[in-house]
């Protein structure tokens, strides 16, 4: 089970896409599984050919857990999927031993139970996966009884009613990924504002003879703005994991963006630093959409090294972000206003907005983060749309 | 018109001997005493004894008569006082009535109508009271019908009468009593397909004949404890409507089959397989069967009733199947 993000430890595993036997490529789409983000579609990270699927619908399958067996080149996918899977779910850490051994025969009799086969109708198995039920701690609980579909309907709507809505779980989610942020992250906040008025029109000039769906947003502009600044600051862009700061290679920016029933998801736009600006427009456009249709796929989610908190033309007018770990900065877009600058000597009313870095104490200093800023002006400059 | 089953068949035999010269009515005791069952008294004076025929008490040699006639252009009824009696019938039956037609390559039909009582209830013993439909349902060339209503009884000997091959029908000796509305005149059924007597959603009661108005007693009983039978009569023992049977089933995912014959071997086993074969993931409780103790029907009559199905036993199979 991959993880999507430093807020996910587990995912409810929805349907398989590909069947034992399978050749697959990396990028293939192989499962559906479900998170507070919404259905995610599983993606492959390597060639091969699919030997075993261990996950079942329903399952809450935590982040890390053996999901299915990929024979990779040159290996017998049917071996592999006739030999026993090592360690597919991590062992539950051991209970505290208490002050007398339990007598065994009292674990006896669940022992025997789980061994026998689960006792189901035909009609609740299938209703049970359909539902995502899963049939078999269904059965666990009602030992004495078959479990029958009425069982398993009422198991769903009971689930239902007690499984906290998605907005109530993505908060939660949310709130536990910002409260690590915040507790383990010694933030320092550094800010400037940014003239943006020749960049604004030089858009304005790239966009005036491209049709509608070809035109630019000024999101963009700062996107790719921001990602290049980042290349030239490595020491923001990366992962604090384990103690240790490791920059990345590449710019994967996260998005940070607001869904219309409430909450956040952080969809990736990948080399964001190495992308003409229409590549970028077209790459954001695609990862938004999919998004607001709560249709990301795994490596949407995966991999970002630096995030952006750009709240658009209805935002405030200054953000101050919170870090999203394991990352080490996040930059906070305000909105564009009008504003008396001093332009050449002179106090022109110019478009500016203001920027901000949020840097991790841990790898990085707030002259760092200036330099970083200094970068982001300069990239802001002019426009250069990039081929 | 309100009607018993008796008067049914009856009508349906007067109307079938008006409707065709060719048609007769032979068997043992159908003339002067009326019929064993009293189905066919008046027929003799009404027709007279060329198509009304009394025959010695051999059911060898007068089914075999009727096939022979029917095989020469007759269109001959054959009453057979029980199924087990008919069992002295089983060669002229099964090697001949049933085989003809495809034998002769096409050339032979054998368009005969077999009537024969079956069933237990009037402490008749052993000898006189089982319920062996299965045994014809068994042989390919037969249609095998079980009238469990007055408009079937009526209806489906007349149909019987246009259909080329020999067909067996079942009175069940306890519905000879019953009643029912038969509306004038009397409509045409069909020889095939099951109809759903009662509607329900819980469970479907799989049943047929003499079984029926158990079967329709135990629904409501069943309705007073919320549980909502469906009740399904098969009518035609074969061909089975398997359509109707699963479609049932698909609704209602449980199967309970009523049949007076014996488990072993039974029509109601060969029901559970055609569920199992069609519906089995749709199924939600094991397929169950009530059927006769596998004995000899007992002639005292507090072992006979101990030995066949009745509504509370179907009642407490049902609760069962409810809860599995």
């Amino acid at each position: 089970m991959p993880s999507f993000g430093a807020d996910m430890d587990a995912a409810r595993f929805v349907q398989w896409q590909v069947k034992p036997g399978q050749a697959l490529k990396r990028g293939d789409v192989v499962a559906v599984v479900e998170t507070q983000k919404g259905a995610i579609d599983v993606e492959l990270w390597h060639d091969g050919t699919m030997a075993r699927l261990l996950a079942q619908p329903g399952q809450e399958i935590p982040v890390g857990d053996v999901l299915a067996v990929l024979a990779g080149e040159g290996e017998d996918w049917q071996q592999l999927a006739a030999a026993p899977v090592a360690a597919t779910v991590a062992a539950p850490p051991a209970a505290p031993p208490t002050q007398a051994q339990a007598p065994p025969a009292s674990t006896a009799p669940t022992a025997s139970v789980a061994a026998q086969h689960a006792r189901m109708s035909p009609a609740a198995r299938q209703r049970a996966q359909a539902l995502g039920v899963d049939i078999e701690a269904l059965a666990a609980q009602m030992p004495e009884r078959v479990v029958a579909l009425a069982d398993v309907e009422r198991a769903a709507t009971t689930a239902a009613a007690a499984a906290p809505s998605r907005s109530t779980a993505m908060r939660a989610a949310i709130g536990a990924a910002m409260t690590r942020s915040w507790r383990e992250i010694p933030h320092y906040h550094v800010g400037c504002e940014i003239v943006v008025e020749e960049p604004l029109r030089a858009l304005e000039a790239f966009n005036r003879d491209r049709p509608v769906n070809e035109r630019v947003l000024f999101a963009a502009v700062l996107l790719r703005a921001v990602a290049q600044a980042a290349s030239d600051t490595p020491t923001l862009n990366g992962r604090f994991e384990n103690g240790v700061f490791q920059p990345a290679d590449a710019v994967h920016l996260g998005v940070v963006t607001s869904l219309r029933g409430g909450g956040l998801v952080v969809p990736t736009v990948h080399d964001a630093h190495r992308l003409s600006l229409s590549e970028l427009m077209s790459q954001l456009r695609a990862v938004l959409e999919r998004a607001r249709n709560a249709q990301l796929r795994s490596s949407d989610l995966a991999d970002s090294t630096l995030s952006v908190s750009h709240l658009g033309d209805l935002g405030a007018e200054t953000v101050q972000g919170v870090i999203y770990p394991p990352q080490v900065a996040l930059v906070g877009l305000g909105r564009v206003v009008l504003r008396p600058a001093v332009v050449n000597g002179q106090v022109v009313a110019a478009r500016t907005l203001h920027a901000s870095l949020a840097g991790d104490h841990r790898v990085s200093d707030g002259l760092v983060g200036s330099r970083f800023l200094a970068a982001l002006t300069a990239r802001l400059k002019t426009l250069e749309p990039g081929s | 018109m309100l009607t018993t089953y008796r008067e049914a068949l009856r009508l349906g035999l007067r109307q079938a001997l008006l409707a065709d010269p060719r048609v007769l009515l032979m068997g043992e005791d159908v003339g002067r005493y009326g019929g064993t069952y009293a189905v066919s008294k008046g027929l003799l004076d009404e027709f007279g004894p060329h198509r009304v025929r009394d025959t010695p008490l051999s059911e060898s040699g007068f089914v075999g008569c009727g096939i022979g006639a029917a095989i020469n252009g007759l269109r001959p009824i054959v009453e057979v006082m029980t199924v087990n009696f008919s069992l002295l019938a089983l060669d002229q039956i099964v090697n001949n009535a049933a085989t003809l037609r495809h034998m002769s390559g096409g050339q032979v039909g054998v368009p005969v109508v077999l009537r024969m009582t079956s069933g237990a209830g009037r402490q008749l013993a052993a000898q006189h009271s089982h319920s062996l439909e299965v045994w014809y349902a068994h042989v390919p060339g037969l249609r095998v019908l079980a009238p469990a209503t007055v408009e079937d009884a009526h209806g489906m000997l007349l149909t019987a009468m246009q259909c080329p091959d020999p067909v067996v029908i079942f009175e069940h000796a306890m519905l000879l009593n019953t009643d029912g509305e038969l509306p004038d005149p009397p409509p045409a059924v069909a020889l095939e397909g099951a109809a759903v007597r009662r509607s329900g959603t819980d469970l479907s009661l799989i049943t047929y004949g003499g079984s029926l108005p158990r079967c329709l007693v135990a629904a409501s009983q069943l309705a007073s404890e919320g549980i909502e039978a469906e009740v399904l009569d098969l009518r035609c023992l074969r061909p089975l409507d398997v359509d109707a049977i699963s479609a049932s089933v698909r609704r209602t995912r449980r199967a309970l089959v009523v049949d007076e014959g014996w488990k072993t071997c039974g029509l109601a086993a060969e029901i559970i397989a055609l569920l199992v074969e069609q519906v089995f993931f749709e199924l939600d409780a094991p397929p169950a069967r009530v059927c006769s103790t596998e004995v000899p029907m007992p002639y005292a009559k507090h072992l006979e009733d101990a030995a066949l199905p009745n509504a509370a036993r179907i009642v407490e199979a049902a609760r069962a199947l409810m809860h599995p």
